[in-house]
């Protein structure tokens, strides 16, 4: 009689559930924060010391699924005995460190780093900016009426030391045009705070793609593609991970983008939906945004260990096949 | 990372070291691979000892594939093979993972088998950070055949042919359960042309244009007495049918549950109305149930659910409240107390050893069934694309900027050797047929090798160059392996 084979019937299951190897824990840390005495996870910031025990330490540049640049400047807070404010997303606890979050010397600063973001760019799109500014009492306008926006492509030519003497009653902007380059997404950089978050999701914290980077210094720092190239001739896989990570709205859905055009974009009539892609088979969640039932926009929850927030391109934009046909606007 | 592809794909570019084999190589080379890990004395013994068997008939059988063998059959430097046999043996973790490159072959499944050896030789199975691991290329492929979608499977992998399974069911459905294995895909197209499979249901496939050897498919689907396509679109495969059924999008027109490459079983919800007329994949089943006199009740996911944790222990511990919870659980997950497996057979790792051992299975390197000659002296190898979805069905409708669509990629080698410019469009033909496609130069491509995809069939069928040799245990035609040439037109 033939032997019957292993798989007629599945092998028993392990003793116990298989599990990833214990990692050792860092010894416990001693910290105060606002004068609390605290004790915090070894190797912890002073910004996750801070959220575990419900201060509030607003952040800009910072998201938990990408290494902090600390550019922003809006989470900095005050270490005793530090002679620089420190950066709260990046700066790990120390034993013995005092902390002050909402020191007179934090709130100037936060003050300043928001009044100038505020008085050079558009921050129609970036809700969580002008609560944070209201908490810190920033009024931009004391910097001047606006500067004439730039014409399409003039801050991408500028050079290092090309600058005009400042005129003292006006704030130098980055106001520039659209630029619309794909039918899948846009770049309005004049709502781009630098903060970073699209290069490191378009490099080693998601994509590894590298299509973007920072080129320019000082104020003529911006973001931009190799060369300046439109997206198309670039490296752009259109994953849409910058999108998803943009705090500002600079990067948006071309869909989205339109319907604001149009003054059909409603927030308040839309659902989100959380639902796995169609496509390959990784699983990612996929977050769909309807409106009158129709997709206006897919994301993917930050806090999903599959996608930590990204996707493809497929999963960002192949959805409209669910549509009928002609009825896409883009 | 080592990139074993014939192709410079983007994931070689982040790989510490490309082996670029020529298509349908892959037993030379794994067998040379274990072989080169005995003869250095770094097999793990205390593994293979007390959870393996056969591991004798292994080693004579890899004996023969020496690495200046493995150079000449698959073109990968014997140094290069030798790096990877001692470092993947020697890493305290390794992982392998594969795609259709080693599943789309008329020796699909022995392709397999020959990674596994290298995985029991070496012990990286069962523990965390290594195993086996087939990516699958759909988002609910390793689901459907969970769900018992399979010929030979009920739901939980429960054989048909053992009774004592097809018992249980039968108590729970209240209906008699054929005794014996039904037909995979490439078995029906068989039957078809024995006329043996007159009538044919096609739920969300298009095999019109998704076979090999497209023509001989067309013909033998025309052939039917009765063909039903239950689907989005009017497919190709649905323009032949005499019965459509319009069906929704199960991904975001209704409720269920999508099974992902490592085992997690996830929650797909509805987030939109589906147009007019369209129905539920269950309303439609439900509904044909009834006409045919049998009441199911009401077609609901969650209810259906039940019933698979019910009938299936590996799915047992998975309620939707769970699924909510966990974002997904993965099987087997056997009581509502269970946290799922995050990685699979672990149990070989206990000692004394907890089950049955598993065996080594010796393969043989068989080339592929499409020879090169002089009148085919080209080897085609298809994929896809990244921003493209198989034949186009779901991703036709959106506007990619990396869309180029069809073309025959060639070495800048072989360009220059046939004279073939960027765009030209030349007569690809195949041993079963032709297609007219512009040429795209590719220096990720070696002299020999040539690419296409099957995104877009309606503009070229590349399924009419392929093969429908099978792989006699999986089904799986050898997409991976044509042999062409290359005719210029109007020259």
């Amino acid at each position: 009689m033939k032997p019957e084979p292993i798989w007629f019937r599945p092998p028993p299951p392990p003793s116990r559930p298989p599990a990833a190897p214990a990692r050792p824990a860092a010894p416990p840390v001693e910290v105060s924060i606002d004068g609390q005495r605290a004790t915090v996870p070894g190797g912890a910031t002073i910004l996750d010391a801070c959220r575990a025990r419900g201060v509030d330490v607003p952040t800009l540049c910072f998201l938990p699924t990408l290494t902090p640049v600390n550019v922003c400047r809006v989470c900095v807070v005050e270490v005793i005995g530090s002679r620089a404010l420190v950066p709260a997303c990046s700066r790990r606890v120390e034993p013995g460190m005092a902390i002050q979050t909402e020191s007179e010397r934090v709130r100037v600063s936060r003050r300043m780093v928001l009044e100038l973001l505020a008085s050079s760019v558009d921050l129609s799109t970036a809700p969580g900016l002008h609560d944070m500014m209201a908490r810190y009492g920033a009024r931009p306008e004391r910097y001047g009426r606006p500067a004439a926006p730039a014409a399409a492509g003039e801050r991408d030519r500028r050079e290092p030391g090309h600058h005009e003497a400042p005129v003292g009653e006006r704030a130098e902007t980055v106001a520039q045009p659209v630029k619309i380059d794909n039918d899948l997404y846009m770049r309005d950089y004049s709502k781009c705070v630098l903060c970073y978050k699209c290069v490191e999701a378009c490099g080693v914290d998601a994509q590894n793609t590298f299509a973007i980077a920072v080129a320019g210094r000082g104020f003529d720092a911006r973001i931009s593609t190799e060369a300046d190239v439109p997206l198309p001739d670039s490296a752009c896989v259109y994953c849409g991970n910058c999108i998803g990570v943009c705090p500002t709205g600079a990067l948006m859905f071309k869909r989205e983008h339109d319907m604001r055009a149009a003054g059909t974009w409603d927030e308040s009539k839309q659902r989100t939906t959380d639902t796995i892609c169609p496509y390959c088979g990784v699983g990612c969640t996929l977050s769909l945004h309807v409106q009158d039932n129709r997709i206006v926009k897919v994301t993917s929850p930050a806090d999903v260990s599959i996608t930590s927030g990204h996707l493809c391109i497929k999963g960002r934009f192949g959805f409209t096949f669910v549509e009928p046909p002609g009825k896409d606007s883009d | 990372m080592f990139a074993v592809d014939p192709r410079r794909t983007s994931s070689v570019r982040w790989a510490e070291l490309w082996a670029a084999l020529d298509v349908g190589t892959d037993i030379a080379l794994a067998n040379a691979i274990g072989r080169e890990i005995i003869a250095a004395g770094l097999e793990h013994r205390e593994f293979i000892e007390n959870a393996t068997t056969g591991f004798d008939d292994y080693r004579r059988t890899v004996e023969p594939y020496t690495l200046a063998y493995a150079e000449r059959e698959s073109g990968v430097p014997a140094a290069t093979i030798r790096t990877m046999a001692h470092e993947y043996a020697r890493a305290r973790r390794a992982m392998i993972c594969w795609t259709l490159g080693i599943t789309e072959h008329h020796n699909a499944v022995d392709n397999v088998l020959a990674l596994v050896n290298l995985a029991l030789l070496t012990g990286h199975v069962g523990r965390y950070g290594s195993g086996l691991n087939p990516l699958r290329g759909q988002n609910n492929v390793q689901g459907g055949g969970d769900m018992g979608a399979l010929p030979d499977r009920l739901s939980g992998f429960q054989h048909v042919e053992n009774d004592e399974f097809r018992a249980k069911f039968e108590r729970a459905w209240g209906v008699t359960v054929p005794p014996e294995r039904g037909w995979h895909l490439s078995q029906m197209f068989e039957a078809m042309e024995r006329g043996d499979l007159r009538a044919l249901y096609v739920i969300g496939e298009n095999p019109l244009q998704s076979e090999a050897d497209q023509n001989h498919a067309r013909h033998l689907l025309e052939g039917l007495d009765f063909v039903v396509a239950q689907d989005l679109f009017l497919t190709k495969t649905a323009e032949l049918a005499h019965v459509v059924l319009p069906a929704s999008a199960a991904w975001c027109e209704s409720e269920g549950t999508v099974t992902n490459s490592e085992r997690r079983v996830q929650r797909v919800r509805k987030a939109i109305e589906a147009p007019a007329g369209a129905r539920g994949d269950l309303e439609i089943l439900f509904e044909l149930a009834r006409r045919m006199g049998r009441d199911w009740g009401r077609p609901d996911a969650e209810t259906i659910w039940n019933e698979v944790r019910r009938l299936s222990p590996m799915h047992a511990g998975m309620s939707y409240a769970r699924l909510e919870k966990h974002g997904g659980l993965q099987w087997p997950c056997y009581d509502e107390e269970h946290p799922g497996e995050m990685f699979l057979h672990s149990r070989l790792w206990e000692r004394p050893l907890h089950g049955p051992r598993v065996g080594f299975a010796p393969v043989e390197h068989d080339p592929p069934v499409d020879k090169l000659d002089d009148e085919f002296p080209l080897r085609l190898t298809t994929g896809r694309r990244l921003e493209e979805y198989n034949t186009g069905v779901q991703t036709s409708g959106y506007h990619s900027p990396l869309r180029r669509g069809e073309s025959l990629d060639v070495s800048p080698e072989d360009a220059d050797r046939y004279g073939l410019r960027e765009g030209e469009v030349v007569r690809v033909r195949s041993r079963r047929g032709a297609v007219e496609v512009p040429i795209r130069r590719d220096d990720g491509l070696r002299p020999g090798l040539t690419f296409m995809t099957l995104h877009f069939p309606d503009d070229v069928a590349t399924n009419l160059l392929t093969i429908d040799a099978t792989d006699p245990k999986s089904g799986t035609a050898e997409f991976k392996a044509t042999a062409i040439c290359i005719e210029r037109l109007g020259v």
